[in-house]
C-alpha cells in the first residue's frame, strides 16, 4: 500500500510570501519625503542612510548567524570591528602616499591588502576566540555574556597597549573623496562604494546559504543542531567556520566604518555593539535578510530623525526596535525559535 | 542470530535525574525489534543514548564489534545508524529536496533509491520543492522516514512513527518498514500501538522505570495476553 495524495490532504496550504518587511524601508523613505524641505536633501539623506545601513549590515550579519546557529550571545563581537579597523590602519597609515595619490590603482594597491589583513586577522582571532573563550560556555547564556564582555574589554585594552589611547587618522583614498551630483543632490562617492560592498556581501551570503551544501547545513543548524549531528555532520566544525566568517565580516565592517569616520579608536567596537545588537533583534535571530532590512531601517530612521528632530535621534534605534517588536515580537524574519 | 546492536548495563543521567538503570538488550541483525513500554519508561532516552544525543554515564553499547557509547553523535551516524526522532525534526525552513540532500551526506542522491521512496510516499515527489514547514504531520513523518532511508543504513532507530497519524499513512509506513526489513536492514522501533508492533516486530524488549523487564519474541508476547497485561498494563483489545 502506498499513500495517495488524497490520503494526506492533497494540497499544501499556500505559503504566503511575506513581503511586508521588505517594503518597510521604502515606506519609511516615502513617509519622510514630505517632511524634508528639499528633494535633494532627501536624496542625500537617503543615500547616506543606505550606506550607513550597509556598513551596519556587514558588521551585524556575522553576529546574527552566530546567534542563530550557535545560540551564542557574543558581546565580544565589537572587538572584531575595532581590530579590523586597526589592522587596516596598520597598512593604510604607512601607505599614506598611495592613498593620497590621484590614481585608482595606487589606492587599490593600498586598500586591498588592508582589507585582506583585517579580514584575515579577525577571522583567525575569531577561530581562537571560539575555541578558547566560547567553547567552554556553550549553552550557558549568563557565562557567555560575562566572558564575551570580558573578552571585549581585554581586546580593547590590548589595542590601547599596542596603538596608544589616541585616535588614529584613517583618511579616505583620494579617488573616493568628493561627491557625485544627482540633480542638485550631492552623493558622496564613498557612500556609493559602501552600498555596493554591502549589496555584494548580502548577495554572496544569500548565494552561499541557499545554493551550497554548507549553506543548507547552516540553515538546518539554525533550526535544529541536534538533528544535523544525527545526520552525521560535525556541527562543531560548522560552528568554528561560521564564527570565523562572522568575525571576518565584523572586521570588514570595521574597515568600512573606520574609513567612513576617517579615524579609528579602540572604543569604536563597544560603541557600535549596541547598534549591531538592535539590528540583529529587529531582523529576527539568525535571519540574514532580516538583518539586512533591519540595518537599512535603523540607518534611514537615524538619518531622517537626526535631520528633522535632532534631540530625538539619540533614542531612534530603541524606539524603532520597540515598534518592530510590538508588531512582530520575534523580529522581522525570525528563523530560530529560540 | 547475530546481534547487530547490544546494550549492557547502560545508565543514563539527565541533569540530576537518573533515567536509565542498567538497560540491557540486543537487536538481532536483519530483524525488527520493538521497544515497548508505558509513557516515561525510558524508550526515547534509550534511543537518544544509543545515538549519543545523551551520554551513557556507564555501561556498554556495541554496534557489531565496535563500542560506540563514547563516540560523538556524527560518528555514530556515520557508523551506519539512521535516526527518526519522535518529533520528526524535519528542517522546516528547507524544502523537501533540501532535507533529503542533507541526509544523503556522502554525495548525490541515488535516483533509483529516490524513486523507491517516492513509491511509498508519493506526496514527497509532489511537494519536492515545497518548504517542509508547510507539510502536514503525516507528510513530515514521511519526509523524516525518507531522510533515514535515502542512504543504506545498517540500523534504523525509529521513535513512535505512527503517533497521531491517519490510518492510511500508518499503513504506508508499515509497508515501507516491511520492505526495508526485506532488504536486510535492522530496525529498532519504539511504538505504542501494539497492533503495529505485532504486525512488524520480530523481537521485543519491554521497558519499565528505566529498565528492560522483558525480552523475547514478538509472537510470544502477542500470544500471551496475561503477559501483555502485566508488562504493558493493557490488554491487546484496548491497544487496538
Amino acid at each position: 500500500m502506498s499513500v495517495t495524495d488524497t490520503d494526506v490532504g492533497a494540497a499544501l496550504p499556500k505559503m504566503r510570501a511575506d513581503y511586508l518587511p521588505l517594503l518597510l524601508p521604502v515606506a519609511l523613505a516615502l513617509v519622510a519625503l514630505p517632511f524634508i524641505p528639499s528633494g535633494s536633501t532627501w536624496v542625500t539623506l537617503t543615500i547616506a542612510g543606505l550606506a550607513m545601513g550597509m556598513m551596519i549590515f556587514v558588521m551585524a550579519s556575522g553576529l546574527t548567524l552566530i546567534f542563530g546557529l550557535m545560540d551564542v550571545l557574543n558581546f565580544g563581537h565589537g572587538a572584531f570591528i575595532a581590530i579590523g579597523a586597526y589592522m587596516a590602519a596598520l597598512v593604510l597609515v604607512p601607505l599614506g602616499g598611495w592613498m593620497q595619490a590621484d590614481s585608482v590603482w595606487l589606492n587599490l594597491a593600498a586598500v586591498i591588502p588592508a582589507v585582506a589583513l583585517a579580514v584575515g586577522v579577525t577571522g583567525l582571532l575569531g577561530l581562537a576566540f571560539e575555541r578558547i573563550v566560547i567553547a567552554p560556555v556553550y549553552g550557558q547564556h549568563l557565562k557567555q555574556i560575562l566572558i564575551t564582555m570580558g573578552g571585549m574589554i581585554v581586546a580593547e585594552q590590548i589595542l590601547y597597549v599596542f596603538f596608544g589611547p589616541q585616535q588614529i587618522p584613517l583618511p579616505l583614498p583620494a579617488t573616493l573623496r568628493g561627491s557625485f551630483m544627482i540633480g542638485e543632490a550631492a552623493v558622496e562617492k564613498y557612500r556609493v562604494v559602501c552600498v555596493v560592498v554591502g549589496l555584494v556581501v548580502f548577495l554572496a551570503m544569500l548565494l552561499v546559504l541557499n545554493r551550497t551544501k554548507i549553506g543548507l547545513l547552516i540553515r538546518a543548524g539554525v533550526e535544529n543542531t541536534e538533528m544535523v549531528e544525527a545526520l552525521g555532520y560535525r556541527i562543531t566544525r560548522l560552528f568554528v567556520g561560521v564564527f570565523m566568517a562572522g568575525s571576518a565580516l565584523a572586521g570588514l565592517g570595521g574597515v568600512m566604518w573606520g574609513l567612513y569616520r576617517e579615524q579609528v579608536n579602540a572604543a569604536m567596537g563597544g560603541e557600535l555593539l549596541v547598534l549591531v545588537f538592535i539590528v540583529v533583534i529587529i531582523g529576527g535571530l539568525g535571519s540574514v535578510t532580516g538583518c539586512f532590512i533591519g540595518a537599512i531601517l535603523v540607518a534611514l530612521a537615524t538619518n531622517y530623525i537626526g535631520f528633522l528632530l535632532p534631540k530625538l535621534a539619540l533614542v531612534t534605534d530603541i524606539l524603532l526596535m520597540v515598534a518592530v517588536l510590538l508588531w512582530r515580537p520575534r523580529g522581522l524574519y525570525p528563523v530560530t525559535s529560540r | 542470530m547475530t546481534e547487530l546492536l547490544t546494550l549492557s548495563g547502560v545508565e543514563t543521567h539527565i541533569g540530576r535525574y537518573h533515567i536509565l538503570h542498567g538497560v540491557a538488550f540486543g537487536v538481532p541483525e536483519g530483524q525488527t525489534t520493538m521497544l515497548l513500554g508505558r509513557n516515561g519508561a525510558g524508550k526515547t532516552t534509550t534511543l537518544r543514548t544509543i545515538m549519543g544525543l545523551w551520554r551513557a554515564s556507564s555501561g556498554e553499547i556495541r554496534l557489531g564489534e565496535k563500542r560506540i557509547e563514547a563516540m560523538s553523535t556524527p560518528d555514530i551516524a556515520r557508523a551506519g545508524i539512521g535516526y527518526v526522532p519522535e518529533t520528526m525534526a524535519v528542517f522546516s525552513d528547507l524544502t523537501v529536496k533540501e532535507n533529503l540532500v542533507l541526509a544523503a551526506r556522502d554525495g548525490e542522491m541515488n535516483q533509483t533509491r529516490l524513486d523507491w521512496i517516492f513509491g511509498f510516499f508519493p506526496p514527497l515527489r509532489k511537494f519536492w520543492l515545497s518548504r517542509a514547514g508547510t507539510l502536514s504531520g503525516g507528510q513530515k513523518q514521511m519526509l523524516s522516514f525518507a531522510r533515514s532511508l535515502i542512504e543504506e543504513r545498517k540500523l534504523l532507530l525509529i521513535d513512535e512513527p505512527t503517533k497521531g497519524l491517519a490510518p492510511a499513512i500508518i499503513g504506508a509506513l508499515i509497508d515501507c518498514l516491511k520492505e526495508v526489513k526485506r532488504r536486510g536492514a535492522t530496525i529498532l522501533l519504539v511504538e505504542q500501538n501494539f497492533r503495529v508492533a505485532q504486525e512488524i516486530g520480530d523481537a521485543v524488549s519491554v521497558m519499565d522505570n528505566g529498565r528492560v523487564v522483558h525480552s523475547g519474541t514478538m509472537a510470544a508476547l502477542a500470544a500471551d495476553e496475561a503477559l501483555q497485561h502485566r508488562l504493558l498494563g493493557l490488554s491487546l483489545d484496548t491497544h487496538q
